[in-house]
């Protein structure tokens, strides 16, 4: 058994029917389960008091927004080089679910910063690198919805992702590259002296686990409709042809 | 139940407010398209398959 075997669309709307069920309830249980533990049941921050309950949502959505984008680079470099039209129509569902994530990160980082930092909004490295990402990501829908060849419309997003893929990079690292700004660096690290506390460490990881699961059933079940959205246009130029 | 959230309690409450609505929207909003996408293609099918029972016969 090969993973090539899943650039088959049957096989892999078959398959993900079979997975989605059970990915999408853990994903829910341990979203709420993350969620709840951090909103109702962790202490306040000595210094940031009650805000410190934003980074339940904020850290894991600035992740994923990440990761997202890291699956859609992949996922169309499997295009570039072997030509599975799954991967193409994987990477085009996971955009709006990494542009959701996204938003999310910028929100609630804006919202948490005008408390601390005394300010919505600063053009910091990594909030900078962020906000060109959610253009990105916004670009790269638009891209695909502005060209109606659906393998053209594959090659050129997969070369914009390849480009995005910079400011992803940059996201994560722009406070290591420049050593400067109001954001500051990871709060989350395998190293136990630097890593935040458990008391919010253990609600946060469950937290991260929920936006992964839920990331991976919603690019399941939207890579299924595109799948289904690519035959349907299929069918209708037959039908229109004959 | 309700934590103390203190002066912050807007600050809090608005980021899980608009958070949980955003993803609570990508969700219904692939499960409906889901569920539209596969109404049509299965009509579609259906078609094909008539118009090919429709040849035959």
């Amino acid at each position: 058994m090969s993973i090539w075997e899943y650039a088959n669309p049957v096989k892999f709307i078959a398959t993900s029917d079979k997975v989605l069920p059970w990915v999408a309830g853990l994903a829910a249980l341990a979203l709420a389960g993350g969620l709840i533990w951090g909103f109702f049941f962790t202490p306040e921050d000595y210094r940031q008091g009650s805000t410190v309950k934003i980074f339940y949502l904020h850290v894991p959505a600035a992740m994923m927004a990440i990761n997202a984008w890291a699956m859609m680079l992949v996922a169309s470099l499997i295009w570039i080089v072997r030509r599975h039209h799954v991967s193409a129509l994987a990477a085009k569902a996971a955009a709006p679910v990494g542009v959701t994530f996204t938003l999310i990160a910028l929100v609630t980082g804006a919202i948490w910063g005008q408390p601390m930092w005394g300010t919505w909004w600063a053009w910091d490295p990594r909030l900078t690198s962020f906000l060109i990402l959610f253009l990105f990501y916004l670009g790269y829908m638009a891209l695909w919805q502005a060209i109606e060849n659906p393998d053209t419309a594959a090659d050129l997003t997969a070369v914009l992702c390849l480009v995005g893929s910079v400011f992803a990079i940059l996201s994560r690292y722009a406070v290591n590259f420049w050593n400067q700004g109001l954001h500051q660096g990871a709060s989350l690290s395998m190293d136990a002296e630097e890593n935040v506390a458990d008391v919010f460490w253990y609600p946060a990881l469950v937290a991260i686990v929920g936006f992964v699961l839920l990331f991976v059933a919603l690019v399941l079940l939207r890579t299924q409709t595109e799948i289904r959205r690519r035959r349907l246009h299929t069918l209708e130029m037959r039908e229109r042809m004959g | 139940m309700m934590p103390d959230l203190g002066k912050y309690a807007g600050t809090v409450l608005s980021a899980y407010g608009i958070s949980l609505a955003l993803l609570l929207g990508i969700v219904v909003l692939s499960v409906v398209q889901a569920r539209r996408m596969r109404r049509r293609l299965d009509a579609a099918e259906n078609r094909r398959l008539g118009a090919q029972e429709g040849k035959r016969g």
